[in-house]
């Protein structure tokens, strides 16, 4: 039975044809027109606000779960390498309520906290396996005594506070520095005292005059005033009048070194009274 | 006039577009059937350009990606009579050809064989201005061709420039840069019945196509059928086809006469189908499988079986002997030949230097004719098959595609026309109306 049907096709079918045959038409159909149907069908979905809140409480809900799993769970710390005041001291300023999620630990954050105490020069926070939250902290160094008007102050060779002190005694063993700014200059302090070699058993310590130069102080009350500029050359000529004349050993009460091309010694009260007699005794001799 | 340059100008540009797109369709509108190629123009061809094979004469530019043949609908002696139906068997057509090349098509270039052409032969003759001839010199003597009046109901086709002189030389195929004082052009124009040509304007535009191109259908099967000697020295092409029968005259590879016979094929099938009272469709089938012209003795044996559909046993089964179908194809053909004899007497055939005939299209491959027509035609005669075109599929290289295939060269290598050359200077009114002012301008 042959089809009745008219072979033509319609004016539609036509374009219809002619439309699919169009390159860009196809490439819609195939890219496009599926990216679109996806997109309309997310935003129609997601343009009510209760399900937008449900899928994002669930997230959380999962997030939460996953992060608690005994796997990341940190337990315990542990501070290493430090005294045990600078640990305890570490501890209480940390004040962790374990056991507590690593994803909640903030490691750089801690190691701040941690730097930022005095005696802790640098600090390295890691989490170790087992749950330990393992901080290793490197000590600051006393070097030095500075004795300032609110008291007895440790510092490192940087001139870092370390902690204060209590009494002198206590760290007989580290030279001393007076003076407001005088820690500012810690190194330079360092210097002073480790050229004093010979006078080394009799210098008291350092002080800071006027924020601008140094003294240094040795038993017997007698002081080496240096200047500002290049203390350090004065203080070895010092040392050397003392190593070639035995100066300090006399009964002066200080050697004026403030401007190095005129030193000036000032003599104790005694030592005057002892010249004038001495001149006396002379000036009698010639009247004699 | 102008309006005409317009409107071919356009088309002009049309299929200037469609090349640079590099798809374009070509559609054959004839009585019997409807066909469609789709041609893909491309600069790589991927044959080897050496000295023995040239430009193929622009066939190497193209390929053939689709083709389709439907039969026709509403279309009668070569002229559209249900516009609608037309434009259905159009749409077929084209879909068919555009789902083979699985690409679509804008463009087409449509070829016309009904419409009743006229052909006239324009003479002109112009002053060159300058010593020698350049471009606006050949457009003023193309321009300086007086049109005759060829009928308010007539558009122009074809308007090709055939012939050129320059003072006594004749013959001339490209004047430009020569030497001389007088030049003269022939032209061919070629006009059919403007309600023919709308019909088939107006049907591919409902079918969504831009036209590119329209041509008549005989002398594009001239293209096609004719060899190059054959359009160089003097032929004729005779396009048999299903309504009317196309006929062309070439020389000098120009085409110099065109006309049109309302006879064909389908007048055959019409006689048989009265003589021997089948139905249309039989007597096709009839006429295709066993008609032939010349009669043997062999065929007063030869029992055919009409067969049908009628439903009357005794009338079904009928038989006629093949020698019977003959005797009636044979006086219509007759008369056809006859026809064309006429014609071509009339256009002055005989004073061509070689009166080779081509006989082509479908009623060229009814046996027989080769043995018929030098009878009436004249001894040199042959029965042509279009050109070989790349990527033609097989069922189309027949006959019966002449004119589609001639379609593809005039698409690929169109002709020069009057509207490709300038429109001179002094024939534009309104660049003479802007030197007028401009004259007044300098002088007052």
């Amino acid at each position: 039975m042959r089809s009745l049907r008219d072979p033509a096709p319609s004016r539609l079918a036509y374009r219809m044809n002619r439309l699919m045959l169009t390159p860009r038409f196809r490439t819609f159909l195939r890219f496009g027109l599926p990216v679109l149907i996806v997109v309309s069908i997310g935003a129609f979905w997601a343009s009510d606000a209760d399900r937008r809140l449900d899928v994002s409480d669930r997230v959380v809900e999962i997030k939460r779960q996953i992060e608690e799993r005994p796997e990341f769970m940190v337990h315990m710390m542990a501070v290493d390498d430090v005294s045990d005041t600078v640990a305890a001291d570490i501890r209480s300023i940390l004040a962790m309520d374990f056991p507590m999620s690593s994803f909640d630990l903030d490691l750089d954050a801690i190691r701040a906290e941690v730097e930022e105490l005095d005696a802790v020069a640098s600090a390295s926070v890691q989490i170790r396996g087992g749950g330990i939250l393992s901080i290793n902290a490197s000590e600051r160094v006393p070097a030095m005594v500075w004795r300032n008007a609110d008291g007895l102050t440790l510092l490192d060779r940087d001139g870092h506070r370390v902690s204060a002190l209590n009494m002198r005694t206590d760290r007989a063993d580290l030279p001393l520095i007076v003076g407001a700014g005088a820690n500012e200059l810690v190194p330079e302090a360092l210097d002073l005292i480790g050229l004093s070699g010979s006078i080394a058993p009799r210098v008291r310590g350092l002080l800071r005059v006027g924020e601008r130069r140094w003294d240094v102080v040795l038993d017997r009350e007698q002081r080496i005033q240096l200047p500002e500029a290049d203390p350090i050359t004065a203080l070895k000529k010092v040392i050397a009048l003392d190593a070639a004349q035995d100066l300090l050993a006399r009964d002066i009460a200080a050697i004026d070194f403030r401007n190095p091309r005129r030193p000036v010694l000032r003599l104790t009260k005694g030592a005057i009274d002892a010249m004038n007699d001495i001149e006396l005794t002379e000036t009698k001799d010639t009247l004699r | 006039m102008t309006d005409l340059y317009e409107s071919q100008r356009a088309m002009r540009a049309m299929r200037r577009a469609a090349m640079q797109r590099g798809v374009i369709a070509l559609l054959d509108v004839g009585t019997s059937k409807i066909a469609c190629l789709i041609l893909r123009f491309d600069s790589d061809t991927g044959l080897p350009e050496t000295e023995g094979i040239g430009a193929m004469a622009g066939q190497s530019r193209f390929r053939v990606i689709g083709a389709a043949t439907t039969r026709s609908r509403g279309v009668e002696l070569g002229e559209s009579c249900a516009i609608q139906e037309t434009e259905r068997a159009i749409r077929t057509a084209v879909q068919a050809a555009q789902k083979m090349a699985n690409v679509r098509v804008d463009h087409v270039i449509a070829c016309l064989s009904g419409g009743q052409p006229r052909s006239y032969g324009l003479a002109g003759t112009v002053r060159v201005n300058s010593e020698v001839v350049n471009e606006q010199d050949v457009a003023c003597a193309l321009a300086s061709c007086d049109v005759p009046d060829y009928g308010m109901d007539r558009d122009i086709l074809h308007a090709q420039p055939v012939n050129f002189a320059l003072d006594h030389r004749s013959g001339l195929t490209d004047p430009r840069g020569q030497i001389g004082q007088r030049l003269a052009c022939d032209m061919h124009m070629l006009t059919v019945d403007t309600a023919v040509m709308q019909n088939l304007i107006y049907c591919l535009k409902r079918c969504d196509l831009e036209l590119a191109g329209l041509a008549s259908s005989a002398y594009v099967s001239g293209m096609s059928a004719l060899v190059e000697d054959e359009q160089e020295l003097g032929s004729a092409c005779i396009d048999l086809g299903g309504g009317t029968t196309g006929l062309s005259i070439f020389i000098k590879k120009h085409m110099i006469y065109a006309d049109c016979i309302r006879l064909g094929g389908e007048h055959i099938t019409q006689d048989i189908s009265k003589g021997l009272q089948v139905s249309t469709s039989v007597a096709e089938r009839m006429k295709t499988f066993h008609g032939g012209v010349v009669a043997t003795g062999m065929d007063d044996r030869e029992l055919i079986e009409i067969g049908g559909e009628t439903g009357d046993w005794e009338h079904d089964r009928r038989t006629v002997t093949r020698a019977e179908l003959i005797g009636i194809m044979r006086p219509r053909v007759e008369e056809i030949l006859e026809e064309v004899r006429k014609r071509l007497d009339a256009a002055g055939f005989e004073h061509l230097p070689s009166q080779q005939i081509v006989l082509t299209g479908g009623g060229s491959q009814i046996p027989g004719l080769d043995r018929l027509a030098p009878k009436i035609l004249g001894q040199s005669i042959r029965i042509g098959r279009p050109l070989r075109v790349q990527g033609l599929p097989q069922a189309v290289t027949g006959a019966a595609f002449a004119s589609a295939v001639g379609l593809s060269l005039f698409a690929s290598h169109p002709q020069d026309e009057w509207w490709d050359f300038e429109v001179p200077t002094d024939r534009n009114a309104h660049r003479s109306f802007k030197r007028a002012v401009r004259w007044f301008r300098d002088n007052w």
